[in-house]
């Protein structure tokens, strides 16, 4: 029981910022001086002048012991024991509490209080930390005040690079609003460490990569879908090649939190997009323990390993949604991963019926890693809105698209043997005469994303051990 | 001062671990420093001379007062050249 309340008597809680508390305070006045009467003000240690001797509450230390939710509040309490309570102005109700009739007779009837100051967003999470309340299992680490915090965190290995924002244990109470999920569940082990994954390490992570509360249950769909086994995190993180995850997300959320699905979508300026995709990175970088030049093989890399991340743009396709067609539920929020990298540029501007517009893209689907390797690898195309038109007008479907597409990434073995075209990479002799595929069958991705203006769809390259040996994409549904 | 959350699997300690020093100077190169402290050059001259007797590689550099850190020119030189360094902290 917080000290200087009454053992017996009335405790009230207030601010000067609230109507119904200037409203009520004779009211207060004549409480205090009929009896045992505490006013605790949140605001102005003066407020109310009716009362002698208002009780300073500005650090709300009173306030957050008492829960304390809407302001005036007034709690009886008999034997150091609370006993009733009531919120706002409610002449009855202070009535019944008091044990007085006729309180505060010009008064109107009831009139609802105002929302408390310790229960206001970066207040309570504040009181939390300084009550031990938190619940957070992480471990702390002390920063002097002579030490620059951003400086401390690179030296702590913990950036990709960039600048983070620091994880405090506010922000980070904050970052798990966003979900109703148990910040100690764990999603999965993130290699190469195979450390657990918890929902709380992951909000850290998302914290400082830049995410607002709202987008962590994008995040956290994106980690389990990177953990599922089939996605071979480890190998896409260790393997010398490009690759790191591609995260494309559906469904309403992706409106709701403002992800960018059009023009640049798959370049910087949006926060969402950013930070989801560079809070997946840095989970493998700070629970995983994989950094470039030790696990993280990568020859290259390349620049989506600080994030890369979009929403397929649903509004005005013809087309299911990535995630319809990968099983998810029509309507539900969703991501898929697909472990990709960078960006080559499919221009067209001239392809006016589907099928030259296949032809042209299939061309460019040849060349992916190298015109001499096939099947090479998966791979994902993201379809511009102008060049989408084309299929829509001649009612091709994603999945009629891929068909052509697949039949179109047909190469005459010969074109594959080592040697042929004066380049020694390719296959074996025995490839003449026969015909392979640039992709295994359902190796080929479709999204549709970008500006409405430009024929300039794009490809994004995937891994050389896709399929079944290597990684496969996944989807997850996006759970609150 | 600022409290943290760790962000990581917390498998190493909050406070960093100095590099460990290597089983054997064969194949590195050292660099000596003079703090220019009293005499510090003669004691360093004569163990470079040492080394250099065990085939081992040597690069001299020096700071210009031992009253100020080394310039950061100077620090981000020996820290491109050489493996390790040996300097001289006292008269």
């Amino acid at each position: 029981m917080p000290g200087n309340l009454p053992q017996d008597g009335l405790a009230a809680v207030v601010k000067r910022d609230c109507p119904t508390c200037v409203m009520a305070a004779p009211v207060l006045g004549e409480l205090a001086r009929r009896g045992a009467l505490a006013v605790y003000t949140q605001d102005d240690p003066f407020f109310p002048e009716t009362v002698s001797g208002p009780i300073d509450d500005t650090a709300l230390d009173v306030s957050h012991r008492l829960k304390i939710e809407i302001v005036p509040t007034l709690i009886r309490f008999e034997a150091g024991r609370e006993v009733g309570r009531t919120y706002g102005w409610d002449r009855g109700e202070w009535e019944r509490l008091s044990g007085i009739a006729g309180l505060g007779r010009d008064l109107p009837d009831a009139r609802p209080g105002c929302g408390a100051k310790n229960v206001e967003p970066g207040v309570i999470e504040r009181l939390r930390v300084r009550f031990n309340e938190t619940g957070l299992k992480s471990r702390r680490i002390m920063i002097g005040d002579g030490e620059d915090e951003h400086e401390a965190m690179f030296a702590r290995g913990w950036s990709d690079g960039l600048p983070l924002v620091p994880p405090t244990e506010e922000r980070v109470l904050r970052m798990l609003d966003g979900t109703s999920r148990d910040p100690q569940e764990v999603l999965g082990l993130v290699p190469p460490d195979l450390a657990a994954a918890t929902v709380e390490k992951i909000a850290v992570n998302a914290v400082m990569a830049g995410c607002k509360p709202e987008y962590l249950p994008v995040v956290l769909a994106a980690v389990e879908a990177v953990l599922e086994e089939q996605f071979a995190m480890h190998g896409v993180l260790a393997t010398t090649m490009f690759v790191g995850p591609v995260a494309v997300v559906n469904g309403p959320i992706r409106r709701r939190i403002g992800m960018n699905a059009k023009g640049n979508a798959l370049g910087q300026g949006n926060r969402a997009n950013a930070a989801i995709g560079r809070a997946l990175q840095l989970v493998i970088r700070n629970i995983g323990g994989g950094r470039p030049q030790e696990v993280d093989r990568a020859t290259l890399g390349n620049p989506g390993k600080y994030t890369y991340c979009f929403a397929e743009d649903e509004e005005g396709s013809s087309w299911e949604p990535l995630s319809v067609e990968r099983g998810a539920k029509q309507g539900q929020s969703a991501v898929t991963v697909f472990a990709g990298f960078g960006l080559q540029g499919v221009v067209d501007q001239k392809s006016r019926d589907p099928e030259s517009l296949a032809r042209s893209f299939a061309s460019s689907l040849k060349a992916i890693h190298s015109v001499k390797l096939a099947p090479a690898c998966d791979a994902m195309l993201v379809v511009c809105p102008e060049h989408h038109r084309t299929f829509r007008q001649a009612g091709w479907s994603r999945a009629r698209l891929s068909e052509e597409l697949h039949r179109l990434c047909e190469i005459p073995g010969e074109e594959l043997v080592a040697g042929a075209k004066g380049i020694a990479e390719g296959g074996a002799p025995s490839l003449a005469g026969t015909t392979v595929n640039k992709f295994r069958p359902g190796g080929l991705l479709i999204v549709r994303a970008g500006g409405d203006a430009g024929m300039f769809s794009g490809i994004i390259g995937g891994w050389s051990a896709g399929g079944a040996r290597g990684s496969l994409p996944v989807t997850k549904e996006v759970r609150n | 001062m600022t409290v943290l959350l760790d962000p990581t699997s917390e498998r190493s300690p909050t406070i960093r671990p100095r590099l460990s020093r290597p089983e054997s100077l064969d194949g590195l190169t050292v660099g000596i420093l003079d703090i220019a402290k009293a005499r510090g050059d003669v004691f360093l001259h004569r163990l470079g001379e040492r080394l250099s007797e065990r085939g081992i590689a040597i690069k001299h550099y020096a700071k210009p007062t031992n009253t100020r850190v080394a310039p950061l020119p100077l620090r981000q030189q020996i820290a491109a050249e050489v493996n390790l360094v040996i300097e001289g902290l006292s008269d």
